[in-house]
């Protein structure tokens, strides 16, 4: 019996001991850390995903107390952590956009043919290797899911066309696929905001329409018929300010290649309209551009 | 002259990581910069000194008398990871940014082989309270000399065209094999 009793009481007696010895140490040698550290740490969501810029939470907790970073920084979390990091803090939030990951091609097999075949790794950046992939548009999603394997949060999978999907609401924002995506197709879109243009291809319309039927081929259709002065073709392509865009959905209505879509949220218009006395809206086929100094200016 | 051929022996001729692999993981993970590498080093030679003559007290005045010889490897554990607290809270409070520099390297000296090996190899053979003393601080300059002379040369590393395949570890772990042969040099010596 004491050949057990011995060792433990000996083992016992020397953890109490070192235990004791480190108990005092730590208060001798203790270190002042600011306390709001270890308090928004926990506050954030602890999944250390890097979405933020920071290598992980702990890092970000750090920056956000030294006031380097914002309280609302992890795109993560979304308001509500947002909110208890700056009640913390002690500080006002503006609650931060929720940013969800968007597909911004719809170049699937049947729209944006093939000029290739390609057999290797089911890999996009390996098959851009591979003379820029197999898609005839140069711009396009390539398809090979590289970003459904990045995704750490079960939000993406691949659709039955060969284009991925994102599920919005597992969405995370952490950047994963955006990252992952050697074509830049991948991009965070505000989670609320529907209307978007499906398109990378900063081609002539010319050269777009060879390739996809659903591509940008500037048009600028779109650009004239904005109120808000939101959507703007720069370089053969068009793009959507998402601050200033009020989700009238008059542009996906005058898109003639169906490249913008989106839900439209009613009554946006209307609701500008009055704060816009001089706006006059345009015809459904708009055959004069509408009287719009922004979009005037912004044309190219 | 007994203590200087073990402390020659202890840095160069069996040099704890190139001649006896041992602590691979700190000499791998904290070779970037000689500044850090210096510290981790320092770090490590404190370690090691205090815990040769720690276990040794522990071995000779606790475990031997009473014949609980095979918990060795655990108390030895046990002092060492006290010891490493302790160098973790002393370095948090003089040098934040080695701190951080360190990392998880830090903590990671509780599992360092050399440390462990250290207080084992003393008991093995059979050293007094002094020697193992020498012993360990021989031990611990000799993991400090073999990581800053990698760090060195991995910093020149980093400014050289290094085929993309070989970037990175894989030439570090070349190189280390290549430094760990010129050490073999020192074997005939004692």
């Amino acid at each position: 019996m004491s050949q057990i009793i011995i060792p433990v009481v000996v083992l016992g007696i020397m953890a109490l001991a070192f235990g004791v010895i480190l108990a005092y140490a730590s208060k001798a040698l203790e270190v002042k850390v600011d306390e709001r550290v270890p308090q928004v740490r926990s506050a954030l969501p602890g999944a250390n995903c890097g979405g933020c810029g920071y290598p992980g939470c702990d890092a970000l907790a750090a920056a956000i107390v030294s006031g380097e970073a914002p309280v609302n920084a992890c795109p993560v979390g979304g308001a509500n952590v947002a909110a208890a990091v700056a009640k913390i803090m002690g500080e006002e939030t503006s609650a931060s956009v929720k940013l969800a990951a968007m597909v911004l091609c719809q170049g699937d097999c049947e729209k944006a043919p093939q000029r290739a075949e390609y057999y290797g790794v089911a890999d996009c950046r390996q098959a851009l290797n591979a003379n820029g992939g197999t898609k005839g548009c140069r711009f396009g999603c390539l398809g090979y899911g590289t970003c459904v394997a990045a995704c750490n949060f079960d939000a993406l999978k691949m659709g039955p066309n060969g284009l991925p999907i994102v599920d919005r609401d597992k969405c995370t924002a952490c950047n994963a696929c955006v990252k992952a995506c050697p074509k830049g197709v991948m991009q965070l879109v505000p989670y609320d905001h529907d209307i978007r243009v499906n398109c990378q291809n900063t081609l002539p319309g010319k050269f777009v329409r060879q390739d996809c039927s659903i591509g940008c081929i500037a048009c600028m259709r779109c650009q004239k018929v904005c109120p808000t002065g939101a959507v703007t073709v720069r370089n053969n392509l068009a793009s959507i300010d998402y601050a200033n865009c009020i989700q009238c959905g008059l542009c996906v209505d005058v898109c003639p290649t169906h490249c913008l879509t989106g839900q439209k949220v009613e009554g946006s218009l209307e609701k500008w309209e009055k704060d816009h006395p001089e706006y006059e809206r345009p015809e459904t086929k708009p055959k004069a551009p509408a009287k719009k100094p922004v979009a005037a200016a912004a044309a190219k | 002259m007994h203590y200087l051929l073990l402390l020659i022996s202890g840095i160069f001729v069996h040099n704890f990581i190139l001649s006896r692999f041992l602590g691979i993981c700190p000499f791998l993970g904290v070779s970037k910069q000689i500044s850090t590498s210096v510290g981790m080093g320092a770090a490590v030679t404190f370690v090691m000194a205090m815990a040769s003559a720690i276990t040794y007290v522990v071995q000779y005045s606790i475990l031997v008398p009473l014949h609980l010889e095979y918990l060795q490897t655990i108390t030895f554990i046990l002092v060492i990871a006290t010891l490493v607290q302790l160098v973790e809270m002393v370095i948090k409070k003089m040098s934040p940014t080695l701190y951080d520099a360190l990392g998880v390297f830090l903590p990671l000296i509780t599992t360092n082989c050399a440390v462990l090996g250290v207080a084992l190899l003393n008991v093995q053979y059979g050293y007094n309270f002094l020697e193992s003393v020498v012993f360990g601080i021989a031990g611990a300059l000799g993991f400090m000399l073999a990581i800053v002379l990698f760090a060195g040369i991995r910093e020149q590393l980093e400014l050289s065209p290094i085929p993309k395949a070989l970037d990175g570890f894989p030439i570090a772990l070349i190189t280390a094999g290549l430094m760990s042969i010129a050490f073999l040099g020192f074997s005939g010596m004692l």
